[in-house]
């Protein structure tokens, strides 16, 4: 049984998340202490609304170094996975750093509408554990900023143009859809992430 | 590519999901979380629940069962209903909505769109937007949720949807009354309009009585979602069936 802690990094999905790992049988206590987020062998750091805030939220209880230092598997959602950049547009934010790059607006075009809302297809680019069973798969996507595929996405997704929806650094995961929405397919993430090694 | 969605609406009250002869003579129809993990199993890629719990005193409504739906479904849904201030939308998204929608709020004080966005997110601010044929255009209305009090805002139609965007709004539902609860299809030709109009996501609401309705108002007017109630709750229009037709007719969906 994995010992997960979910961070509080303010979104309103925390709750959601949670729901959607007892739904797999898996307590998921919340925990803003250092010393029981270094212990645990699963982290999940969820996220809704603006980077600004998430970022904000984690210097208030003395999280930023806790989480750059951490050495089990970890995994954003949404704005969670948008704060392991360098950096996000939205607000001009200084995030974690532990992924490279810079978290950029999506642009709208005739026939693409931002925010990108919905269900959206999965494509597999790399092969992870972490992807197993969600290549062709819809995903539930709320956002308007997102991350450039490079060699660390393992799924991408187009809407005009085509991006990161889960990358993978060490230990650091992250996904841009939301699995506590995405029906069978976010079962499937999350199932996937609590069978990587802790 | 991303699916075009289909949302059953649901009408709760007092904690029920109700059906009624529009406004009044509500019949309970079951439990709510019951009903939402119906529709899930059926491939509904979003719900909306509409509470149109009484609130004379504009007290604001017991919505415990947010909470308890937010635990059960793994779909997103969205609250809409008697939400009038910053504190209620926090409440209701702290119970595990993903999204909160507004509509007569957001004529009196238009300013509560841009402080939702600020605070939330535009992507968790949908505006509803309840819409009428005039002799000029189309024309909002407002308190549609009461018959006695219901008429028009005084706003034109393509205004209004062009003012809440740029207050933030990261959605539009646009229930076209002419052809609410008709049955005979969807406004097409008031959609196309607005869907000129909009670029952030626009939900079709408001005539869907058949299979084809649901195929015209995604090809023609290229609306992101179609939303329906009594087709759905009646089982005239069962979603796995709608869903063929759409894939049929060439329009992503997400298979189920």
């Amino acid at each position: 049984m994995p010992d997960l802690v979910l961070v509080d990094s303010g979104g309103s999905n925390l709750g959601s998340v949670q729901a959607a790992l007892e739904r797999l049988g898996v307590a998921a206590p919340v925990s803003g202490d250092p010393a029981r987020i270094r212990a645990a062998s699963h982290v999940i750091l969820p996220g809704v609304g603006a980077a600004a805030v998430a970022m904000a939220r984690l210097r208030e209880q003395g999280l930023v170094e806790v989480i750059q230092q951490l050495k089990q598997p970890v995994l954003g959602v949404c704005v969670g996975m948008q704060i392991l950049f360098e950096h996000s547009e939205e607000g001009d934010t200084p995030c974690l750093g532990l992924f490279p790059g810079v978290i950029r607006r999506l642009k709208p075009a005739p026939g693409i509408r931002i925010p990108h809302m919905g269900w959206n297809q999965l494509r597999a680019l790399g092969s992870h554990p972490l992807t197993q069973g969600l290549d062709q798969q819809h995903a539930y996507f709320v956002h308007s900023f997102a991350a450039a595929v490079t060699e660390s996405t393992m799924l991408s997704v187009d809407h005009g143009q085509s991006f990161a929806a889960l990358v993978v650094r060490g230990n650091y995961h992250g996904a841009q859809f939301h699995p506590e929405r995405s029906a069978a397919a976010g079962a499937q993430l999350l199932e996937n992430f609590l069978g990587l090694e802790g | 590519m991303l699916a075009k969605r289909l949302i059953p609406c649901l009408d709760v009250r007092d904690g029920q999901v109700v059906k009624g002869v529009r406004f009044r003579d509500h019949v309970v129809m079951g439990e709510i979380v019951e009903l939402a993990l119906r529709y899930r199993e059926e491939g509904a890629d979003e719900l909306v629940f509409y509470d149109i719990t009484a609130s004379p005193e504009e007290r604001s409504v017991d919505r415990g069962w947010v909470e308890k739906v937010a635990r059960q479904i793994d779909i997103p849904f969205c609250v809409a209903g008697g939400i009038r201030t910053v504190e209620q939308a926090r409440s209701v998204l702290h119970a595990g909505a993903d999204k909160i929608s507004i509509n007569t709020p957001a004529l009196q004080r238009p300013e509560l769109i841009d402080q939702l966005a600020r605070e939330f997110g535009s992507q968790c601010v949908v505006v509803g937007v309840d819409s009428l044929a005039a002799e000029d255009g189309w024309r909002v209305h407002q308190f549609t949720g009461d018959p006695e009090r219901s008429r028009e805002s005084g706003r034109r139609t393509l205004d209004w949807v062009s003012e809440v965007q740029s207050r933030g709004a990261g959605e539009i539902v646009l229930n076209c009354m002419n052809s609410d609860g008709v049955r005979q299809g969807y406004d097409l030709a008031q959609l196309s309009a607005v869907r000129a109009r909009c670029g952030v996501p626009l939900v079709a609401s408001g005539g869907a009585g058949a299979v084809d309705h649901f195929v015209d108002v995604f090809q023609r007017c290229d609306v992101d979602a179609a939303l329906a109630a009594s087709v759905f709750h009646s089982g005239a229009v069962p979603i796995p069936q709608l869903k063929s037709a759409l894939a049929e007719a060439g329009i992503p969906i997400r298979p189920h």
